[in-house]
């Protein structure tokens, strides 16, 4: 398996997340230039990586030109395949105006940037998936958010869906895994803070796990949530 | 023909607009209390070049529908000038 991390204009995670893939988890991984339109050296064993930042400065909306870069449409044709894609932040926001994940991110409910430590839980079938490793996954994981517009949002029909399928891989909670709104950064519409896709091979979140990867940064939990989420062979329903 | 079309665009009404809500703060620290609501959208024009306006309408529609509005969460209406 290898990775893909894609970088746009305006993406500032790219370097974290090549980072965290090669030296934190040891795995072979390249940058892909948003102009370029050969992906073909990716099978569907492999996983392509949408950073965080600022795409495009976030002229017009988060993502929504990004979503139109040259190598997006191999991106979308490479997840209907069922190859893995992975978004991050402004990479969850891509996915969404992609249409490759339901929903919507909105501006924060507060009005404000927010750049701390949060915490989250794995959901529903994910938790479920990796039972195997229930004693990190059913516990409660610290990771850093850094967003001004990260509240999910779906229409109460599609918000059923993910609930029916499981499609729910993390929400917001407070230490000690309980939800509650003070836990709720940005005002996330249930609490959700990550999505997959139906087919459970495209994912997006907006917490950043590639910022906790190694002890030298005092926190390892984010290295946990991409070993599990990325190289797991595959999330069932 | 170049034909003058505008989008406007703006937050669905069932949603919070954190950033109308900001601007009514403002808006009532400058006393202007009888405001009771702010919503933010945006405005664009477009130049198209279109044999009829109902064609540079067309193509505003496309535009909006496909690139500048997102309608999970915005609704949009396209006017020829």
């Amino acid at each position: 398996m290898k990775f893909g991390v894609v970088v746009f204009p305006g993406s500032n995670c790219d370097r974290d997340m090549l980072d965290a893939l090669q030296y934190d988890l040891n795995q072979e991984v390249v940058p892909l230039w948003h102009k370029s339109e050969d992906i073909s050296a990716f099978t569907t064993e492999d996983c392509i990586v949408l950073p965080g930042g600022f795409s495009y400065g976030d002229y017009l909306r988060c993502g929504a030109i990004a979503r139109f870069s040259p190598i997006m449409k191999q991106v979308i044709a490479f997840a209907n395949d069922g190859g893995k894609v992975y978004g991050v932040c402004n990479g969850f926001q891509i996915l969404c105006e992609s249409g490759l994940l339901p929903g919507a991110l909105l501006r924060n409910e507060r009005q404000q940037y927010i750049c701390k430590n949060i915490f989250i839980k794995a959901e529903g079938s994910y938790k479920e998936q990796l039972k195997e490793d229930a004693g990190r996954f059913q516990g409660v994981y610290k990771i850093p958010v850094a967003h001004g517009e990260g509240r999910f949002y779906a229409d109460p029909a599609t918000l059923e869906a993910l609930k029916a399928n499981g499609q729910i891989l993390f929400r917001y909670c407070d230490a000690t895994g309980k939800e509650t709104p003070e836990s709720n950064p940005n005002g996330a519409i249930d609490n959700i803070a990550g999505i997959s896709n139906a087919q459970r091979n495209v994912f997006g979140m907006m917490p950043h796990p590639e910022r906790a990867c190694s002890a030298v940064l005092g926190n390892e939990d984010g290295k946990k949530i991409l070993t599990s989420l990325l190289m797991a062979r595959q999330l069932v329903s | 023909m170049s034909y003058t079309v505008q989008v406007v665009i703006m937050p669905l009404k069932e949603l919070l607009d954190p950033q109308g809500k900001a601007v009514l703060g403002g808006l009532a620290n400058l006393g202007l209390g009888a405001v009771t609501d702010v919503r933010v959208g945006k405005n664009i024009t477009l130049q198209v070049d279109a044999a009829s306006p109902e064609e540079a309408k067309g193509i505003g529609e496309q535009a909006a529908k496909q690139l500048l509005a997102n309608a999970v969460m915005e609704y949009f209406e396209v006017t020829v000038l």
